[in-house]
């Protein structure tokens, strides 16, 4: 019993949380090049948006996510065009970025909400044999592909920064903007580019909500995970396997409240006004996570990129 | 030392007619600087003079309003810093411009193009050990900066010029921060690079380091070239800072007044405290000030003279000692503590510091007494008395406005000193803290200022006076307190101020009292 | 340098009120042009649209109760976001803060107070149950920001949707009426006196659903104003919000008033939860705000933190939600708010920088 328990947990801690990550992700390399990106909620409904719409329409779930990576990624060009040429207010750019996606998908989408049956979807990988480990099977290898796209980008999204020469600029960009123009690295480019990523990847999570997770369109799917992607950065400290780690954890946590009202000898859990609270402890977790994250940082003196949330221009520091 | 000879003849860089303006100064006033091949060129000049722009242009830091550069025999165009790097002409700033959280091995990479795809920093890193040693700029790749001295972060930015191209390094400031011996060493390793060829511009106003290692010197002042390209052999120091003030540079004048000083106002004990970066600033300083003496802080900024002047106001936490102001024990204690014992502080920055720049006149000038009980109402601020008090002030100091409700941002930084000064003084004052007062003013705004200061001295203030300004201090101070390294190396009565003296002090070289 | 025309900028120095105002309203006009061009991408025409929006809001007497009604909570919580933004505290919990002083609001007038409570003793409390539910929901991330560092954006944000939980487990379990997401009404006691009410004295009063939570609001914004230019507490804020260095070392301590500045922004969202349920729903229900909370913000902003400045603007934003209501799809006035916010950031570095064409000079380098 206790082993369904935990494996059910860990199966859908990845799975749930892997929208998450890939929406972390995206955060990590933006802030990791010094723009502040608290919009991730906006791109991401409308990426799930525009995934499902197109999924409907043409039948290919690939179609969706492509188009869906497209739109967000479209969202986050219009946000550093107006955080990096036009140096505005990073937080509040970020918040009305967050506002605006968000009522971009609820008006284009409306027409969606009703229609959700047969819609292509991303597949699920069974492995052979593997999936029939005990265990092990369950949770690694018998997930959405979305999972082992995951999987892929995170060792990805580390080499990327730490052994190659853009990674370098990226986070020679974030850390001492003058430095690297002086370098000759383009820094208003970097930083666009590192922002379009970020959109692309929020899209990709919108895409695995609509496409995926939770098939379908509602107004306002992703119920705030946009926003814990960006409490997440912090206490991932800017590093692509502790941002793995918080999300798969905090898919895990999500989870706990369902696993637990199934579980025989805790019938407390079943009863449903319960439910609320426990549904509080995915949000509760991401704010004890940023506290233990502000108390590493200043205990290990890791931070932010010191140039994060600085407009720049050459001349200035 | 033998004073060295230029081997070459042949023109490395020349730049004619340059002409940069910024908004009210003109930096560059039609300069012309001539460099050669292999010779070590000093640029020399006050604070203010221009060196720092000519080079920025060289650098592709600024863009001229007018002017043409030659490099080489070729005419060019220097329109990024990446452009100035392809011309082999590198550029290390007085700010380093190193990231704190990258390694050594990463800022040198920055930018580079040959790494292929993925890095090998392992490979990198035995590379760059083996250049650095060749070049005899030894340095660790895989040490974070952060954790460097500043002399060795030096190091880096040299090594990264050479290591990237550059033939012609523009060295801005490179002894501000370093000790005798690290000095020493950078002019070995510039005279090394300088006889394989390449060439070294040294912008300074230290006359006796430059003259120690310079071929040849170009003086400026105000915009405009004095003298151009001039052999250093059989330069006397006096001529060369006439060149640079020009004026004949007279001996500090006499402390006219011949106060005696009263008793101990301010009393400094043991103090130890930590930089930003977590390196102790301050160990073990102790002094006094009395009431009526105006004592001076010289030394090489960033000896922790920052850092004394933030645990004097309470912005610091001291690790240990004392801070005796009038029998009040303030060490440990917040800012407003010090503000009720009588602490009147003029901050260095004063536009980041000093005032606030969205706020107007009248409102900053409240920020001292607002809390006072003359000015409170019934239920809050009584604003038109906190006006007739910042009109009184604004007459009294002399501080031109447009109006009380001008934005303080907007004054001159003439007028915004005065400023903060009218605040400071407008309650009664035991202890006048003033750091840089005089940076960056003009001449007849540094009169006032100065004047301002031996006023309160008359007035029986006690002050501490922290400045780069060798001259000021000599002139003002009663006792002069020297900072190396974030102690107290010396502590001279008026009548053993000695220049020379000072200077060794300032660069940690031991003097026999 | 070739010698032809350069663009550039040129810092500008001072501002002057009439280029701030023509800013706010040219981004106005331009997130309109911009929304427009989205909604015709979704198939909606623009102009029957916004026509229709600005008649159910703005025309009639109906539709300016309607504005005003909706006005209320929206000019509340931004004149909270604007206390808070002045200290460069981004508070975004307004809408967690407004659920949590609805839901105090709620447990007064339904379970802390008699029924036969009158209306002097049931009112009071009732705000004094908002605003302190509000202003220790909104402390509580202040407290962390001041002394952990912990960024409030994201705590507020997570506050809130641990406040819409809370409010409905109430809804949904204890305070339930029979089952349905709500509670049982309120006692008259508990309501705020609408001009509906009057309508058997005055018929052409019937169906204005005017309460008096919009003097409560309205009566904020000066009440704010003065808090904030002449007392200590105020200058002290602005002080800090302008330059934290600087007031630190006139003796001011950031950190209390890091938590104060937070815990009245929280009483003013709080207050607005109050208003709406007591003066609008007459009880406590699941998502009875269609956002005011956010709203809030983008009108604080738009309103550049000044007071009177955002009663103008809530008032915009309470006609744009009213005419929005009946336009299909729905979201288009949330769509229209980002679009504005959006807008009026980016441009704002006209505001910072002028635009310069200059000649330059010939044979520079």
């Amino acid at each position: 019993m206790t082993t369904t328990f935990f494996v059910n947990l860990m199966a859908a801690g990845l799975a749930r949380g892997t929208p998450i990550l890939f929406a972390t992700l995206g955060g990590v390399v933006a802030e990791r090049s010094g723009v502040m990106n608290l919009g991730i909620e906006g791109m991401m409904l409308v990426g799930a948006m525009t995934a499902f719409a197109t999924a409907r329409s043409t039948g290919s779930a690939l179609a969706g996510v492509l188009a869906g990576i497209s739109a967000a990624a479209a969202l986050g060009l219009a946000y550093a065009v107006v955080v990096v040429y036009l140096r505005a207010d990073q937080v509040v750019s970020g918040l009305a970025l967050g506002f605006v996606g968000t009522g971009l998908s609820a008006v284009m989408g409306a027409p969606l909400v009703e229609q959700r049956e047969a819609t292509a979807t991303i597949p699920s990988w069974e492995v052979p044999g593997l999936s029939s480990i005990p265990v092990l099977g369950e949770v690694l290898f018998r997930q959405n592909l979305i999972v082992w796209i995951g999987f892929a980008l995170v060792p990805l999204c580390w080499l990327l920064l730490y052994r190659t020469r853009w990674g370098l600029a990226i986070r020679a960009v974030g850390e001492h903007p003058s430095a690297a123009d002086s370098m000759g690295v383009p820094v208003y480019r970097v930083r666009t580019i590192s922002m379009v990523f970020a959109g692309a990847m929020a899209g990709l999570a919108g895409a695995s909500l609509s496409l995926a997770v939770t098939p379908g369109w509602v107004d306002g799917m992703t119920a705030g995970q946009g926003w814990v992607a960006v409490g997440l950065v912090i206490f991932a400290g800017w590093d692509p396997f502790r941002a793995a780690a918080g999300a798969w954890l905090f898919g895990a946590i999500r989870r706990l409240p369902l696993d637990l009202q199934a579980v025989e000898g805790l019938p407390l859990f079943r009863n449903p006004n319960l439910g609320y609270f426990l549904s509080m402890l995915p949000y509760l977790f991401v704010m004890a996570a940023m506290v233990a994250g502000s108390q590493r940082a200043m205990r290990k003196r890791l931070g932010a990129p010191a140039a994060l949330g600085l407009p720049w221009t050459r001349g200035e520091r | 030392m033998a004073t060295p000879q230029p081997s070459d003849s042949v023109v490395a860089v020349a730049m004619r007619g340059i002409l940069k303006r910024f908004p009210g100064v003109v930096a560059n006033d039609r300069v012309d600087f001539t460099l050669r091949w292999g010779e070590i060129h000093a640029l020399i000049g006050e604070n203010g003079a221009g060196k720092t722009t000519l080079m920025n242009v060289l650098a592709g830091v600024v863009r001229p309003d007018e002017g043409s550069i030659v490099v080489d025999g070729r005419q060019v165009r220097i329109g990024s810093p990446r452009d100035a790097e392809a011309l082999g002409i590198g550029m290390v700033h007085q700010e380093l411009m190193l990231a704190d959280a990258l390694t050594v091995a990463e800022n040198i990479a920055i930018g580079l193009r040959d790494t292929g795809w993925v890095t090998r920093w392992g490979r990198i890193g035995q590379e760059l050990r083996q250049r650095s040693q060749e070049l005899g700029l030894p340095v660790q790749p895989e040490v974070p900066v952060w954790q460097l001295s500043l002399g060795e972060r030096q190091r880096v930015e040299i090594l990264r010029a050479l290591l990237r191209g550059a033939r012609v390094l523009l060295l801005d400031e490179p002894t501000a921060a370093l000790g005798p011996e690290e000095s020493r060493e950078l002019f070995r390793s510039l005279e090394r690079i300088a006889s394989a060829g390449c060439s070294v511009v040294l912008i300074s106003h230290k006359l006796d380091e430059v003259a120690q290692v310079a071929h040849r010197f170009t003086v400026m002042r105000s915009g405009r070239v004095v003298t151009s390209s001039m052999p250093m052999q059989g330069m006397s120091r006096e001529r060369l800072a006439e060149w640079m003030v020009g004026h004949e540079v007279t001996a500090p004048v006499p402390n006219s007044a011949g106060r005696t000083p009263g008793e101990p106002v301010l009393v400094v004990r043991g103090i130890r405290a930590l930089g930003d970066r977590g390196q102790e600033a301050l160990r073990g300083v102790s002094f006094d000030v009395r009431t009526g003496e105006i004592v001076g802080v010289a030394g090489v900024a960033g000896n922790g003279q920052r850092e004394l002047a933030e645990v004097l106001t309470g912005m610091r936490r001291v690790l240990a000692g004392r801070i005796n102001l009038g029998g009040v024990e303030l060490a440990g204690r917040p800012p407003a503590s010090f503000l009720d014992a009588g602490v009147a502080f003029i901050p260095e920055d004063r536009r980041s510091e000093g005032a606030v720049s969205a706020l107007s006149v009248a409102e900053n000038l409240a920020l001292k007494v607002y809390r006072e009980p003359s000015f409170a109402r019934a239920w809050g601020l009584d604003w038109r008395a906190l006006r007739r008090h910042a009109e009184r002030l604004v007459g009294a100091f002399d501080v031109r406005v447009s109006s009380l409700d001008q934005p303080a941002g907007q004054l001159s930084g003439g007028n915004l000193q005065r400023l903060i000064l009218a605040r400071e003084l407008s309650r009664p004052v035991r202890f006048l803290l003033a750091a840089q007062p005089t940076r960056g003013l003009d001449a007849g705004a540094t009169q006032s200022v100065r004047k301002l200061i031996l006023e309160q001295r008359e007035a029986g203030v006690a002050t501490l006076l922290i400045s780069e300004d060798l001259s000021e201090l000599l002139e003002l101070s009663d006792r002069l307190l020297v900072f190396y390294r974030g102690r107290v190396v010396a502590d001279l009565e008026r009548e053993r101020f000695d220049r020379e003296i000072v200077g060794k002090h300032m660069a940690g070289v031991e003097v026999a009292s | 340098m070739r010698g032809i025309a350069r663009v550039g900028f040129e810092p500008r120095l001072e501002v002057s009120a009439a280029v701030r105002w023509s800013h706010t309203v040219l981004s106005v006009i331009g997130a309109l042009l911009c929304g427009a061009g989205l909604l015709d991408a979704a198939g909606v025409d623009p102009w029957a649209a916004y026509g229709h929006m600005a008649r159910a809001g703005l025309l009639g007497s109906y539709a300016l109760s309607d504005t005003t009604v909706k006005a209320t909570p929206i000019l509340l919580c931004a004149l909270g976001a604007s206390v808070a933004f002045r200290m460069r505290l981004w508070n975004i919990g307004g809408e967690g803060q407004l659920l949590l002083g609805a839901w105090a609001a709620s447990a007064v007038a339904l379970k802390l107070l008699p029924t036969s409570a009158p209306w002097w003793l049931m009112l009071p409390c009732m705000m004094v149950a908002g605003a302190g539910a509000g202003a220790l929901w909104s402390a509580g991330a202040g407290a962390l920001r001041a002394y952990l560092r912990v960024s409030e954006i994201i705590t507020t944000l997570m506050l809130n949707y641990v406040a819409a939980l809370w409010v409905a487990y109430f809804v949904f379990g204890p305070w339930s009426d029979r089952g349905f997401p709500l509670t049982p009404s309120f006692p008259a006691s508990a309501n705020l006196p609408r001009l509906a009410d009057m309508a058997d004295r005055w018929p052409s009063l019937s169906g204005l659903t005017v309460h008096a939570g919009v003097l409560v609001a309205v009566g904020a914004a000066p009440l704010l104003g003065w808090l904030l230019t002449r007392t200590r507490w105020g200058f002290e804020l602005r002080v800090l919000g302008a330059n934290p260095s600087v007031g630190r070392l006139a003796g001011m301590s950031v950190t209390r008033h890091a938590v104060v500045a937070m815990a009245l922004s929280g009483a003013l969202c709080g207050l607005a939860g109050m208003c709406e349920v007591s003066g609008v729903v007459h009880r406590l229900q699941d998502r009875f705000s269609p956002g005011y909370g956010f709203t809030g913000i983008v009108v604080a902003w738009l309103g550049k933190l000044e007071p009177w400045r955002v009663v103008v603007v809530s008032f915009l934003f309470g006609a744009l939600l009213v005419g929005g209501k009946e336009i299909q799809p729905g979201g288009v006035p949330q769509m229209l708010q980002g679009l504005v916010l959006f807008v009026i950031v980016g441009s704002e570095v006209l505001l910072r920088y002028r635009l310069v064409v200059r000649r330059a000079g010939e044979n520079a380098a």
